[in-house]
């Protein structure tokens, strides 16, 4: 086995067992990540001296015995999550240039924590699509299959994690960006709930859904990154002041017992007939495990589509409003020109087209006339949205479900038909809106090849159960030991 | 028609956004289609139902009030596209 091939814990155990250095396997990584970008494009910045450095300080950390579990494993970070003295687009030409002045509270916490910084991985600009064909600089490929999407927004995390040139990434996910794509490129990600970890020093993009969270090879791997990232922060005033659990614990709770509710609205039409088989497959080594199925209901989740997209749209455009052209970022500024000459062509040239339309969707729900018909309603069905979960969690412990209703398609495919690509967070956006974890977690492979993901669901506060799951689930299968072909 | 072209070209002008011809014709068509889909929230009967801004219950985080560094004038000028080294420059308003 190839270096870049050990899962996170594998490696950490190798680092203070002093068999390998963190420079080493930096070096390795390096050069892993060298050989499968020009196939993948996972990267938007690469950082490989700063990660050097990184994990020369790593190994005096080492040596010292202050390491910890990530202490030296190197890792890329989403590039809508600033890191200081590394750009940070977004992903977006209107911030092209932007140089954090700060780190994200999450990154800080993860250099404490013996951070090796490979990069910047890319994502759809401003996290908005499910495929990363919305990136200003062009798409990520899916390592399992470079003809498909990776998945997105965070395509370029997932793709990354799978190929073997990070061993974690964080990303955000607003509905589904992180379990998504962790299901297109065979992964494990989580949303952890709204609130478990810091947003601050995440560029916004809509405030009462966004949420960051790990990406890694295993489930055991995960719980050492949220370990790390979660935690309440003063810094910012929506994080929660939750105590943060011993999530290393959390594995070895099994699932004898657990109530694990099955949605009929999530098995209904329009899922590809190998998605249902993988996830019933799983399901049932679940229950071998001693976990108890129970059908459930949660009838308003059709809605949720379109809750979603208007709520999240309309706090975007409200959270973007800020690229005006004066702080940072692009600004086209004609001789002569007006301050809203300014302010237009800088907007107009600096936003793609999925970004434009979102702000205009956004812009026309929350304008008079409209708001009430579309912004206030979608807010009182998300009311019902979120009472259909808290009916669910007084039966069950848990909720399974397909992560997206097919695996992987053709880029290109949905490119000019922003309604289907919409489609493919239909299962994942919900959490979102009543604020859950969810994690997504290989379950086998297409007859083509492409992987098929699995979804948890909890209450607040419940990953604990949500990654006891994951680890019996993985425990007994081999899905997330399957690496790509690239 | 759920939104027609003069409106796309109003809501353009609140999210100070300038379009062309051919953006203005394909945005009016995709929203029409979005905006068709949400239809089906009119159809739920919400009368009494609260509003949900925020999935958890958090109050106001306060702090108190205390005197603590911020960044420097130089390091929030750093990523200005013109400033003066005190101020951020933008056009002429009067």
């Amino acid at each position: 086995m190839q270096l870049h091939q050990l899962s996170l814990v594998e490696a950490g155990d190798l680092l203070r067992r002093r068999q390998i250095s963190s420079v080493e396997l930096t070096q390795a990584m390096i050069a892993r990540l060298e050989a499968t970008e020009p196939n993948l494009h996972a990267y938007l910045a690469r950082t490989p001296e700063l990660a050097l450095k990184q994990a020369q300080a790593a190994d005096q950390a080492l040596a010292g015995g202050t390491a910890g579990p990530l202490t030296g494993i190197p890792a890329g970070i989403k590039d809508i999550i600033c890191t200081q003295g590394v750009t940070t687009t977004a992903a977006s030409k209107i911030l092209e240039n932007f140089v954090p002045p700060y780190d994200a509270t999450l990154v800080a916490r993860l250099k404490a924590a013996g951070l090796v910084m490979l990069g910047k991985h890319n994502l759809d600009e401003f996290a908005m699509g499910s495929s990363t064909e919305n990136s200003a600089y062009g798409p990520t490929h899916n390592p399992w299959d470079l003809k498909a999407i990776p998945g997105g927004s965070s395509g370029g995390s997932a793709a990354s994690v799978a190929a073997g040139s990070a061993f974690y990434a964080i990303g955000t996910d607003t509905g589904g960006s992180i379990r998504q794509p962790a299901s297109h490129c065979g992964v494990v990600g989580m949303k952890p709930t709204y609130g478990r970890v810091s947003r601050f020093g995440i560029v916004a993009f809509a405030s009462s859904l966004d949420q960051a969270g790990p990406f890694a090879r295993s489930v055991a791997d995960l719980a050492e990154v949220l370990q790390v990232i979660a935690g309440h922060d003063p810094a910012d005033s929506t994080s929660a002041p939750v105590p943060v659990p011993d999530y290393r614990a959390a594995l070895r709770r099994g699932v004898k017992g657990l109530k694990l509710g099955l949605p009929r609205e999530y098995f209904g039409e329009g899922i590809a007939p190998q998605v249902r088989q993988a996830v019933e497959a799983a399901i049932k080594v679940l229950e071998a495990q001693g976990a108890e199925l129970r059908e459930i209901s949660l009838p308003h989740t059709e809605y949720g589509l379109a809750v979603y997209y208007i709520i999240a749209p309309a706090e975007a455009s409200s959270n973007l409003a800020r690229y005006d052209g004066v702080k940072y970022g692009l600004s086209r500024r004609a001789e002569h020109g007006s301050l809203m000459d300014m302010y237009l062509d800088t907007r107009s040239q600096g936003f793609g087209p999925e970004v434009i339309r979102r702000i205009m969707l956004g812009t026309y729900a929350l304008s008079a006339g409209y708001y009430d018909a579309y912004y206030g309603k979608a807010g009182q069905v998300r009311t019902l949205l979120m009472r259909d979960f808290q009916q669910a969690f007084e039966q069950v412990d848990a909720i399974v479900s397909p992560v997206a209703p097919t695996a992987a398609f053709d880029l290109g495919q949905k490119v000019d038909d922003p309604m289907q690509m919409y489609l493919s967070d239909v299962f994942t956006l919900s959490t979102n809106l009543a604020g859950l974890p969810g994690m997504s977690l290989p379950c086998g492979l297409t007859s083509t090849g492409r992987p098929i993901g699995l979804q948890f669901m909890g209450p607040h506060f419940a990953e604990e159960t949500l990654l006891a799951l994951g680890q019996a689930f993985q425990e007994a299968t081999g899905h997330h030991l399957k690496h790509p072909p690239i | 028609m759920k939104i027609t072209p003069e409106e796309v070209a109003h809501v353009a002008a609140l999210a100070r956004l300038r379009l062309s011809p051919e953006q203005s014709a394909k945005l009016t068509g995709q929203l029409n289609d979005i905006l068709t889909h949400m239809d089906k929230l009119a159809k739920l009967d919400t009368s009494g139902v609260p509003s949900t801004n925020h999935a958890l219950a958090l109050t106001g985080a306060l702090r108190p009030d205390q005197a603590r560094p911020s960044l420097p004038r130089q390091e929030g000028l750093a990523n200005a596209p013109d400033s003066d080294g005190v101020s951020f420059i933008v056009p002429r308003v009067i």
